[in-house]
Formats: structure tokens, sequence, C-alpha cells
């Protein structure tokens, strides 16, 4: 039981009026105990998605779940909606972008804490209070058993998002899905939420999959990245190996879009084109019509077959999505120094 | 929050002076003579001469006013000095044209036909509406949202005296299953109360439920696809508490808020239901008076209303901000 959380082939579509958007197309990751995988990704590429199926929050809707999601050894597509209520919480928790719309506004934050205790511990109201102040202590909330009593908009945007951490990680669970936790904070606050998440992995020993978009953040925080488009994994590997050495012209066209405070030149790189529409799948490479490098490859195989992630000859733990040959890709996804570490 | 309440309250004892203000204005433009409606045609010009002295109503209107008013809070004589002062106790809103009866008194016998109609009626189209509303939005899309839904619509567009009958017909007279509508102090007999009250607060439950129903809906759908629902199912918790105590929270304001209104506008008198089955509460007598021209007991349900009316917006403020801890800690 090496890996604590298995992902295997996930696929998640939801019928519209327009036709089926496919979200996720048969994502596969592992997560070990006690690390961090940061998920990166635009907007649309299916990373949310992804935390939300292996949450379970997309049973009683109208999406179709494939695949296999493991949490210590239990399939979690194929849990009831009543197994997985009580996974929730104690086993994995989630933690959400917008604080102040995630949180109850009607309802003392405290409270909202403590009740989520109670409903998976068998305590009186006064103990599930008092391990609720106990969390809003530990997240770094000054005066919390004053703080309990507060509504989520007295809060300010930093102490709701570590109220959230709380109420996540009251019922200690072994692995914590963060969605975007500090993409709405001011930078300050940002380090510091990112410094408590460092905290309480340590101190909880808690695997955290950690989806953002912002890849400077996941320079400070994971362990692994997995770099999605289009719902699917384009890359894997090690923080340093992807950062350093992308292997997928959009994880190199990403990372070559972050500016460069060093130069004087005021142009910003970007990808040219928009993502794809997930309403028709393209039977190539998805990124193929964004990519600058696809006359690299004989025969336009990239619009018409679709790379599989293998892993690369010269970096074995590291895997990508691309036709390129080894030698392309070491002359052209050239390595720059980029920002961050 | 305090201050809030003050300034709310002083708006609504305002509101409620212009209504008397304004009541009391069109009733002396009305172009009845009081003396002549209350002795009937064969009077001398000197009967009715007294009779408009004993009413007080040969005064200029400014004094007539200000007595009224003032009748409101203290204990009003008429005639005040002459050998028989006539005693009109606080809250006196003078005496029947037609009756003689002071108005206070009769509004007081009726009253208690009209609140029971009330609330029962509203007790019941709320817990009902909240529950049939809530079931439909759970259920989107389902059969028995489309059920719900078209019994909503159906039911909306009726109206009382149509099904009030049929139902009278069908299940008092016909069949005997409920007994006919009357009101029975629920001081003497609970069951007699609730039983010859069945039938009224079933009708016009059924045809206030069917918006209640929808607005109920209308706002589960809004708060079950809100983050903090999604929060709640994420932490574990039970699904008839996310339900019921998260979801429901969200959208249960603007239900209070309308309900708080539509009791208030109730109380007032429900003069449909009340004159469809024979009720004789403040409908009925708001009614009567028009149809009789008797001004005083008319300016008396007008201000009886008119108070509930206001009151119930007072109350509906209040339970906002109540409801609504970003109202309840800032204002």
């Amino acid at each position: 039981m090496s890996n604590f959380l298995e992902v295997k082939d996930l696929k998640v579509a939801f019928p519209v009026e327009a036709g089926v958007v496919h979200a996720v197309n048969g994502l596969s990751f592992n997560l070990e105990a006690g690390k961090s995988l940061g998920i990166v990704g635009e907007s649309g590429s299916g990373k949310s998605v992804t935390s939300l199926a292996i949450m379970g929050l997309l049973k009683e809707s109208s999406a179709q779940v494939s695949g296999q999601i493991n949490l210590d050894g239990q399939d979690l597509i194929a849990a009831s909606e009543n197994d997985m209520r009580k996974i929730r919480s104690t086993k994995i928790s989630m933690i959400f972008q917008d604080s102040l719309a995630a949180l109850h506004p009607y309802f003392r934050v405290g409270k909202q804490i403590a009740e989520v205790y109670k409903a998976h511990n068998n305590v009186s109201k006064a103990e599930a209070k008092k391990r609720a102040i106990e969390m809003l202590d530990r997240v770094g909330i000054p005066e919390p058993d004053k703080r309990f009593s507060d509504y989520p908009h007295q809060f300010s945007g930093g102490m709701r998002q570590r109220a959230m951490i709380a109420m996540a990680l009251v019922c200690n669970p072994k692995f914590l899905i963060a969605d975007e936790p500090t993409t709405a904070l001011d930078v300050t606050v940002q380090a510091q939420i990112l410094e408590l998440l460092k905290s309480v992995q340590k101190e909880f020993n808690t695997s955290i999959i950690f989806i953002t978009h912002d890849l400077g953040v996941i320079s400070e925080f994971a362990d692994d990245v997995l770099v999605m488009y289009a719902g699917r994994a384009v890359e894997k590997g090690s923080v340093v190996e992807v950062l350093t050495k992308p292997q997928h012209p959009y994880s190199w066209g990403l990372l070559s879009s972050i500016p460069d405070l060093d130069s004087h030149v005021n142009k910003f790189n970007s990808i040219p084109g928009t993502p794809p529409s997930m309403l028709k799948l393209a039977s190539g490479c998805a990124f193929e019509p964004r990519c600058e490098f696809k006359s690299n490859v004989a025969g336009g195989k990239c619009a018409s077959q679709l790379p599989e992630l293998h892993s690369l000859a010269e970096s074995p733990t590291q895997e990508a999505r691309c036709f390129l040959s080894d030698a392309d890709r070491k002359r052209l996804l050239t390595p720059r120094q980029f920002a961050g570490n | 929050m305090f201050k809030y309440f003050i300034k709310r309250t002083a708006t609504a004892v305002v509101l409620l002076f212009v209504v008397v203000f304004v009541t009391f204005g069109l009733f002396m433009a009305v172009p009845a003579d009081p003396a002549k409606l209350s002795c009937g045609k064969t009077c001398s010009e000197e009967t009715k001469a007294n009779i408009r002295h004993a009413m007080e109503i040969d005064l200029p209107f400014t004094t007539q006013y200000t007595r009224f008013v003032k009748g409101l809070f203290v204990d009003r004589y008429y005639n005040k000095g002459s050998q028989q002062p006539r005693k009109c106790e606080a809250p006196c809103l003078g005496f029947s044209f037609r009756t003689d009866e002071n108005v206070t008194d009769v509004l007081q016998r009726r009253a208690p036909t009209t609140f029971s109609l009330a609330l029962g009626a509203s007790l019941i189209w709320l817990i009902g509406g909240v529950l049939l509303g809530m079931v439909s939005a759970l259920r989107r899309g389902k059969t028995v949202d489309k059920v719900v839904q078209s019994f909503a619509l159906f039911f909306s567009s009726l109206q009382i005296y149509l099904i009030g009958w049929v139902v009278s017909l069908y299940f008092v007279i016909k069949h005997h299953i409920i007994p006919t509508p009357t009101y029975v102090s629920p001081f003497e007999s609970v069951s007699k109360w609730a039983a010859g009250m069945l039938l009224p607060w079933l009708t016009l439950a059924l045809i206030s439920m069917a918006g209640y129903a929808r607005l109920t809906r209308a706002g589960m759908l809004e708060t079950l696809s809100e983050d903090y629902v999604r929060t709640a199912r994420s932490n574990g918790l039970k699904k008839g508490r996310v339900q019921f105590k998260h979801a429901l929270r969200g959208a249960i304001t603007p239900i209070i808020t309308i309900f708080g209104l539509d009791l208030g506008a109730l109380m007032g008198g429900a003069v449909i239901t009340e004159s469809t089955f024979g009720l004789k509460g403040i409908g009925t007598l708001s009614l009567e008076a028009v149809y009789e021209l008797d001004l005083p007991l008319i300016i008396g349900t007008v201000i009886f209303g008119a108070f509930f009316i206001i009151m119930a917006n007072l109350i509906v403020d209040m339970l906002y901000a109540a409801l609504d801890p970003k109202v309840r800690i800032t204002k």
C-alpha cells in the first residue's frame, strides 16, 4: 500500500444541451502518503472537476464519471453516497477558492467547524466547540474563543481561508485537496496561507493535492507536478524537473509566459490561440492547434493521433504526452532561467 | 441595530397617523348625511340637528380630527359639559351610525374570526408551500417536480369564490364530511374551533400555498448551487442537514418576508374568503360598513387593516435584520 491515492483513467463528462462536455478524459496519477501534488492548468482544463470527482461531489449530478479512484484500496467511484459521506472530512477534505462564498453566510464560523466535527464524532456540543476553538487556534486565528462566534463576513479574507483550513482538518483527514486556496488573496496573505498549509501538512502528515494555475505557488509547495490540458495530463514529474526542464510544448509555453523581472523587454510571451472546445474531442493531440513545434513531427501525426503519456529516456521519472523526438525536445524546449526558484 | 429599530418604529407611527388623517379626511368628503342615515327619512330638521350635535359632527373639521386622534389614546366624552356626556373608551373610533354600537367593540367582536382564519390558513400554506417547494427543488425536472409545479399553477389560477363554493358544495352540503364553516372560540372548544375553520383554512391555504411552493423552489434551486452548500456536502454532513439546515436557511429570508406581509394583510380582513364561507370577520364587517355607508365603521375597519399591514411591515423589517447577520451587526 505504497500509494495513498490512485486515480486510474478517470473520465468525467457532462451532458449539456449542445452535446457532451468532456471535462476529464482519462486522467491517471498516484499520490503517496505525506506528499503533495500540484495540478496546473488553465481554466477549463479539468482540474477542479477532477477534485470534485475525487470528493464524490459529482454523484447526484448529471455528470458521467468513469474510471477508478482508489483511496487506501477503496474505490471511491463505486462507493455509495452514504459511504462517501463518511469518508468526506474524515479521510479526504477539500478547501475551496472563494472562502466568502464557501462558508455559510448565516452561521457562525466556529459553529460551522464544530458541526463538521460533531457530524463525524460521537461528541457533545461542548466538546465539538472545544475542538473547533482548538483548530481555530491551530490555524492562527487570534482570540479563537471570541472569534468562534463571528460570522464569515466579520473575518478578513486570510482569516476566512484559515478557518476553511481548520474546518477541512477538524476530523484529521489524511488527504486534502486545496482548490486554488490562495487565488483570491493578496500576495502577503498568500504566503502566510501556504506557510500554514506546509506546517499542517508536516504536523498531520497529510497528503495534499494543490490545484492552481500559479506556477510560483507550485514551485513553493509541491513535490510533484501534473500539467493538465483539455482534461488530460500532458506532463508529469517532480517540481524541479518540470519547472526547469519542461518536456511538453504546453508546459514550456506556460513557463515561458512568466515575465522575467530582470529583462527590459516590455513584452509578455503568451501561448497563441485558445483552449479547445470540450464538446468535441480532437482525434489528435488537443494542444496541436496551438503548438508551435508541430511541424517538427512528420506527417501531421499530431493532428491525427493522440500521443501517449510516456516516460522519457533521459529523465525516467518525468512523463510527457508529445510526439517530439528526444533530440527535438532538448533543442526546442530550451531550459530558461524561469522566475520562482 | 437599536437605532435602526427606533427609526423603523418611528416611521411606522408616522405612517399610521397619515393613514388616520387620510381616512378621516375622506370620511368628511363623502356627501352623506349621517344624521339622515341614522334616523331615517322622516326625521325633522331639529332631530337631525340634535343627532349631529350628539355625534359631534357639527363641529369644524380640525376640531373633529383632533378629538378623533385624541380619542385613540384617551377616553373620549361626546358632548362633554352637557347633561349626558357619552363616554367612549380609548381607543375610541366612534359609534356606528346604524346600530349606535361602539366601533371598537364591534371590531373586537369580529376580529377573532379573522385572526383565526388568517393564522390557521397562513400556517398551513407556509409549511405546505415550503415543503412542496423543497421537494420540487430537490427533484428538479423529475415527475414529482412537474406534478407540484402543475398543481401550483392550477391552484394559484383558481379564485376563492369558485373553489370555495365547489368544496362547500361537495364536502359540506353533499357529503357532510366537513361541518359548515362557523367560528367557535378556541377557548370554548379547540376541536370545534378547528372543525369550524377547517374548510376556509384549507381553501385559502391551497390557493396561497402555490405561490410559496414556487418561491421556495426558486430559492432552493439557487442556494443548492451555492458554494456553501457544496462545502456542507464536502464536509460529509448528512443529506437532510445539508438540505434543511444549510440550503433552506439560505433561501428562507424572502419567504419569511412575503409571509409576514401576506399575514399582515390578511389580519386586516379576508373579504372574499369570509364572505364566501359566511364568516363574520373583519372582512365581511367592512363590506357591511360600505354597503350601509356606516362611516365610523368604515374608518374603523380601514384603520384596523392599516394597523396590521404597517405592523407586519415593521416586524418583517426587524425580522429581516435579525435573520441576516450582516444587517444585524452593521445597522
